[in-house]
């Protein structure tokens, strides 16, 4: 453990204590306490910045699992810093905004401190792991915490859907990526990414190659919310604002891009790599953006936008992936994608977290978030206005803000995938530039949407549950931040370059790195009239016509019935699934404790019986058996007497006391064969469990021997009597051949020179087979507190109904 | 327990078993401590123990055992399964595997020469475990009415 380990982990050791703060320092903000510590982190994160510009890595190993590869591996390069930094960074302005959001007086600020920080740190681990199995531990915390987050409202049914929703999708995802995980390491015997990266070369013909990639690509659109898996995270919108600005914007949505990201080493390069995630990056993009203009809610128009941002970023990050298939001397033409991928990133997190946070302040200023009763608040909230401008037009790709500058490179690398001459990308190469642009003109008519509706038009007092005013400057410092680097970035996007985005992209695309270990990266506002420019001024102008005539344009939305809608299917499929499985369900939980014996007993019948005829298991042979003497033949004679008793008997008392005599003689049968031990314990366990059902005998209705049918007489005899034939012959079969030497001789030999006791059988429960005693003693208190909840909590229902 | 139509005549019963009941436990004892050498042990032990408050139970009524003994039996099952762990813990503070045992001769006055074993503990987990579990069974069900 390293320093940098307890710094990934620290915001679990520090969750720990969340509720003590919360509970004896009432009277301060617990966000406050919370706030420190992601402050520290970034603080910390910020000197791996100069060793990662001069190229080098930093991994440290703890070991946790060393026998199955499975250490934990801290490895910081310019990939893992970058969202190391984000995710601190929008964390510290997200839990400052977070402490005048939630009132301390009416919100659990502990369970929401705790989950945050929950969060926090398995963004961290996803981030900085090496190890593709920690990596994916951590991941399913973030899907976990993202869902106890989207439920913090649990007392709203539309939270909980939400909640649900996400978790199912991700989870879905996570578990395919792990399948995905686990070919790699069949294929490379090795967990670790860096390793795996050093042998692409040898696995690349492999097949598990392929299914690999697309299991893992499942994973990565799962959690970045790429068609057709957005569909959770406009429902995730139900989480408090500061939840969605943090998770469902800058960091958790993009942990699906920070793993094609990290993966790019080992795929990048194959066309269904290239095709994949191109693809469905731009048609996300695309239907992100368009489906975001007919929302009526400010946060459902930043959830599609951010669907559609997304997509952007994944498609960049396909469409550099082909760079390496090109052989090219001056490979940094097509290079840009990746730049813009990484740059925009980092913008998006900025101008989409401070326009979350407007909206979190106008939702609370107002109470609502619905833009038909919102217009005018202009006047009412100047800076929460001008923020919003920023914030908007960044995204909607206008200078002076950085988001012009990732946009014009992003149509720039679009371009330049006509110019390749790879993966067969003549034919369909011409749609990426088309959608592309299609795609941005749905981004700056939602980006206006967004601001003119809510801060324009018509002020609505009577719409609004409160008389709207400037929010307090507490929850203004954080957006304030955030729209001063949309500017700063814009004219200083160079501060970026060297220091972030160059280490980044060496991590994302090493093979391409020239001998000077460096990317030239270089980004400037203008670069002269090209048809990068004329494309945005297209959207531009087209942009503003169809914010215009919107309503004009509305009915397109209308063409798809809701029917086909995706919501409507995983809606459709959860209830088909809920409703066959309950079927199956009642099929074989019929309540009755004899329909579960036949059963378990058949399937015993069928399982061993099978195996038994397979194996050609059967023999049998005398060797080596002692003779029986009188003893076991009277004990035996008695058991079977008292079988029979059982099954004729008339009353209940009989049939107890020859059960009873049966255990007796089985217990006298240990006494013959010299195991005392064995015979205690049957003899005790048999008076225990006498007198049990002698307790139970006064809750049983009366005793009546049932004229039951034939066919169910008959089923039971045909069970019973597999079940005895199948054990008999197992029993002599195993007698008559051994196929290893017998154990005994070890715990004969070792139970006093190791253990110091002499009694064998209690020396084996004890201590050789501790383990297993252990987790059967855990298993009988299970089966107490389970009788015991049963039966009390049964009395209670009734008791209340 | 529900009460019987014939008013039952147990007084022999009750006498034997308030003797009875002592003998069986301290033998239980007995057992559980005698269990690393001789028959024993535990479970043994811990099912003797249950099968005395079992006789108690037949003998009088659940409501004045449970009056009489007033022991929570979740809690012991609870107990009993903190500490089969934590004896299974404390071989981390040696660096050893989880759940080793171990055991020394001491010289103890009036006892002479015992081994003490690391394992008895772990039993007496056990011992817990089994008189809970087997108590709350009876005890539920016994109660129900």
């Amino acid at each position: 453990m390293s320093l940098l380990h307890v710094a990934i982990l620290s915001p679990f050791l520090f969750a720990i204590i969340v509720p003590f703060l919360y509970k004896y320092f009432r009277k301060v903000h617990t966000g406050w306490f919370v706030l420190i510590l992601p402050v520290l982190l970034f603080a910390y994160f910020t000197q791996f910045i100069s060793s990662n510009m001069r190229g080098e890595t930093i991994k440290q190993t703890a070991s946790w699992i060393p026998s199955l590869d499975i250490n934990f591996t801290a490895y910081i390069d310019g990939l893992g810093l970058l969202f190391a930094l984000l995710i601190t960074g929008i964390g510290a302005l997200v839990i400052l905004y977070s402490i005048y959001y939630l009132s301390k007086e009416k919100e659990q600020l502990n369970t929401f401190y705790v989950y945050l920080l929950m969060f926090m740190g398995a963004m961290l681990g996803v981030v900085l792991s090496d190890n593709l199995i920690v990596l994916y531990t951590f991941w399913e915390f973030t899907s976990l915490s993202s869902f106890l987050l989207i439920g913090y409202w649990y007392k709203r049914e539309k939270s909980r859907y939400g909640a649900q929703k996400s978790m199912l999708i991700t989870i879905f995802g996570g578990l395919l990526m792990l399948g995905g995980f686990i070919m790699l390491y069949m294929m490379t015997n090795t967990f670790s990414i860096r390793e795996i990266i050093e042998k692409v070369p040898e696995i690349s013909q492999h097949e598990l190659f392929i299914p690999a990639l697309v299991l893992i690509l499942f994973g990565a659109f799962t959690k970045s919310a790429q068609f057709p898996f957005y569909i959770w995270l406009p429902d995730a919108m139900e989480a408090p604002t500061p939840v969605s600005a943090y998770l469902h914007s800058a960091t958790m949505v993009k942990a699906g891009i920070y793993i094609v990201a990290r993966f790019s080493p080992v795929f990048a390069g194959t066309p269904e790599w290239f095709w994949i995630v191109s693809a469905f990056g731009i048609f996300t993009m695309f239907w992100g953006s368009f489906n975001a203009v007919k929302q009526t809610d400010l946060k459902s128009i930043l959830a599609f936008s951010t669907v559609s941002q997304l997509g952007m970023i994944m498609s960049m990050l396909g469409v550099g992936s082909a760079a390496l298939a090109i052989d090219s001397i001056d490979n940094s033409v097509y290079t840009v994608a990746t730049l813009a991928a990484v740059f925009h990133l980092i913008n998006h997190a900025t101008f989409k977290g401070s326009l979350f946070m407007v909206v979190g302040i106008v939702d609370h200023e107002t109470g609502t978030r619905d833009i038909r009763k919102l217009g005018g608040l202009m006047s009412f909230m100047p800076i929460t206005f001008t923020i919003s401008i920023i914030g908007a037009f960044a995204m909607a790709g206008l200078p002076p803000f950085n988001g012009f500058l990732s946009k014009e490179m992003f149509f720039t690398s679009m371009i330049r995938i006509i110019e390749m001459d790879v993966f067969n990308v003549e034919t369909l190469g011409l749609l990426f530039p088309i959608i592309a642009w299609i795609g941005s003109i749905f981004t700056f008519i939602y980006s206006m949407v967004l601001v003119f509706k809510t801060f324009t038009g018509k002020y609505q007092p009577e719409k609004l549950e409160k008389k709207p005013h400037e929010a307090p400057i507490g929850m203004l410092i954080s957006p304030i931040i955030l729209g001063s680097l949309v500017i700063i970035f814009f004219f200083f996007p160079n501060i970026l370059a060297y220091t972030i985005i160059e280490p980044a992209m060496a991590s994302i695309i090493p093979a391409l790195l020239g001998d000077e270990k460096h990317f030239h990266v270089h980004i400037y506002a203008w670069h002269g009239f090209t048809i990068e420019l004329f494309m945005t001024i297209g959207v531009f102008a087209l942009g503003v016509l169809g914010y215009f005539f919107l309503r004009k344009w509305r009915g397109v939305y209308k063409l798809v019935p809701e029917k086909l809608t995706l919501n409507k299917g995983y809606d459709a499929a959860l209830y088909t699934l809920d409703k066959s499985t309950f079927k199956i369900t009642r099929f074989y939980m019929t309540g009755f404790i004899r329909d579960y014996l036949a059963i378990i007993f058949t399937f015993f019948i069928l399982i061993l019986g099978t195996t038994l005829i397979l194996t050609d298991g059967f023999s049998f042979s005398l060797e080596g058996t002692a003779p029986i003497g009188i003893y076991e033949a009277v004990l035996a004679v008695v058991m079977v007497i008292g079988t029979i008793t059982v099954l004729f008997a008339k009353s209940r008392l009989t049939a107890i006391i020859a059960l009873g005599s049966v255990g007796y003689s089985l217990s006298l049968f240990f006494v013959v064969f010299r195991a005392p031990d064995l015979a205690l314990t049957q003899l005790l366990v048999e008076t225990v469990s006498v007198a049990l059902f002698l307790l139970c005998f006064y809750h049983l209705p009366e005793f009546k021997k049932k004229e039951k049918k034939l066919n169910f007489k008959l089923t039971n005899l045909i069970i019973s009597l597999g079940v005895g034939t199948i054990v008999t012959l197992i029993a002599l079969s195993a007698n008559s051949q051994r196929v290893s030497e017998t154990i005994s001789t070890y715990f004969i030999e070792n139970s006093y020179k190791l253990a110091g006791g002499k009694n064998m059988v209690n020396v084996i429960l004890v201590d050789f087979r501790g383990f297993d005693t252990l987790f059967e003693i855990a298993v009988l208190g299970i089966a107490g507190l389970g009788i015991y909840s049963m039966i009390r909590l049964k009395v209670r229902k009734g008791e209340e109904g | 327990m529900k009460k019987t139509h014939v008013k039952t005549n147990d007084v022999i019963f009750q006498t034997v078993t308030k003797v009875v009941a002592f003998i069986i436990i301290a033998y239980s004892l007995h057992l559980f401590f005698s269990g690393h050498y001789t028959p024993g042990g535990g479970f043994i032990g811990g099912l003797m123990t249950a099968a005395a408050f079992v006789l108690l139970l037949l003998a009088f009524d659940v409501k004045t055992v449970e009056k009489t003994l007033n022991v929570d039996y979740i809690k012991m099952t609870a107990t009993g399964l903190l500490i089969a762990v934590l004896t299974g813990l404390g071989s981390f503070f040696y660096n050893v595997p989880f759940l080793t045992q171990t055991f020394s001769y001491v010289d103890i006055p009036l006892l002479g020469k015992t081994a003490l074993a690391t394992a008895v503990l772990f039993d007496l987990g056990v011992y817990l475990v089994v008189i809970g579990v087997t108590m709350t069974i009876i005890q539920t069900i016994g109660e129900k009415e």
